[in-house]
């Protein structure tokens, strides 16, 4: 499943959008520890399949949550994707 | 009622039960419960077959709508809580449902409401709700397989029309047909945000504008809201709309306009409705769970 979180408002798109077919192969869930804001969780999807997921507290505060990570804030690559080695996760701004 | 006191934002609420069919003669009785931000339904399914639905306003306290629902569908039918076998709370009050034995997403059981009622072609779903909008694309068998939803506002969503009715005094089950009769499609307007919509809304009156014109600028920006969701996810055919919104056709059909494509109709020989697809599918779900039980238990 393709799972967007996320929102559209006034200012852009932020959504970052996870591959959970990937992430219920993925031994590591690098991911959860990578970020340094704590916004991935490992999760029971609907389906049964043991998943990571964002936060529900941070799926609206995307954009400031995330803010810290973008090139601004002197990163090269985002320390989440760089760290989900089967390439399941991508941002949209 | 005087005009001043007269509550135009209120959708009818529904009770419906199937004509001939015994819950008694049933061997699973599954229930699904939907407590959605402004509406509460709740669907019975006997051996897989709807029995009965009933659609609410959500009150202050989720488990209380979750009560009120349910009973308002086992109304005259003399099943208790106890008769059902397994029940699935979803929506955004999923969590609060008291007697539920699951709680699902209220995505995967739009899909898999919508699968029930269209059929297996169903692949993409819109699901506009009281307070937020989604967009699902799933398999023939209503699995999810990708969505996307916008809730960090009510902007476009139900709540949103309900503001506009009482702002403009017109009923909201009539918004949609009135919002068609004018001379000339305006342009949306430019504020879909339910706190500005109603000085967005006197300001256009002001200037001239009919009730009907500014029904019309505010269906046609609520659909451009969706149809940009839509947009991000793609659309692949059928394509169906869920939730209270989809009885509007003043936002169905310009929304059909910006996507380029038809939203299936609900079947006429059906008595689905489609602000009951997410309590349909989670008691699909329901249905499926007390199965797998039996069937685990019975291996043992």
């Amino acid at each position: 499943m393709i799972a967007n979180y996320g929102y559209r408002d006034g200012s852009g798109e932020y959504y970052v959008t996870i591959d959970t077919a990937l992430c219920v192969e993925c031994v590591g869930r690098w991911c959860v520890e990578a970020c340094p804001e704590r916004l991935f969780e490992i999760e029971m999807d609907d389906y049964d399949d043991e998943v990571v997921a964002i936060a529900p507290t941070a799926r609206k505060l995307l954009k400031e949550r995330c803010a810290g990570c973008k090139p601004t804030g002197g990163h090269v690559g985002l320390p989440c994707i760089s760290a989900c080695r089967p390439g399941a996760i991508s941002h949209s701004w | 009622m005087t005009k001043e006191t007269q509550e135009f934002w209120r959708w009818s609420e529904k009770n419906w039960r199937a004509p001939g069919l015994d819950w008694r003669d049933a061997s699973v009785v599954a229930a699904g419960i939907d407590v959605g931000s402004v509406s509460s339904q709740a669907v019975i399914l006997v051996d897989g077959e709807l029995f009965a639905y009933h659609s609410t306003r959500t009150g202050s306290n989720s488990p209380d709508s979750a009560k009120r629902t349910l009973a308002g569908a086992m109304e005259g039918t003399g099943m208790t809580l106890d008769d059902v076998n397994h029940i699935v709370g979803t929506g955004y009050g999923r969590v609060n449902v008291p007697f539920a034995n699951r709680a699902i997403t209220e995505i995967a059981c739009h899909a898999r409401g919508a699968n029930f009622m269209i059929g297996p072609t169903v692949r993409t779903i819109l699901d506009m709700g009281g307070q937020d909008c989604k967009v699902i694309r799933c398999d023939e068998k209503g699995k999810v397989q990708n969505f996307i939803m916008n809730d960090k506002c009510a902007a476009g969503t139900g709540r949103g029309m309900e503001v506009i009715a009482d702002t403009l005094g017109v009923s909201v089950e009539d918004i949609g047909r009135r919002s068609f009769e004018i001379d000339e499609e305006p342009a949306p307007v430019s504020n879909v945000c339910t706190v500005f919509a109603k000085s967005e809304a006197t300001a256009l009156l002001k200037v001239g504008w009919s009730i009907n014109r500014v029904l019309a600028a505010y269906c046609a920006a609520m659909a451009e809201r969706v149809a940009g969701l839509i947009d991000r996810l793609g659309m692949e055919p059928d394509f169906f709309i869920t939730g209270g919104i989809a009885k509007n056709a003043g936002v169905v059909v310009r929304i059909e306009r910006l996507v380029g494509r038809r939203a299936v109709p609900l079947p006429e020989d059906t008595n689905f409705d489609p602000q009951i697809a997410g309590a349909l599918g989670a008691a699909l779900f329901a249905d499926a769970l007390y199965r797998k039980e039996q069937r685990v238990a019975a291996a043992r």
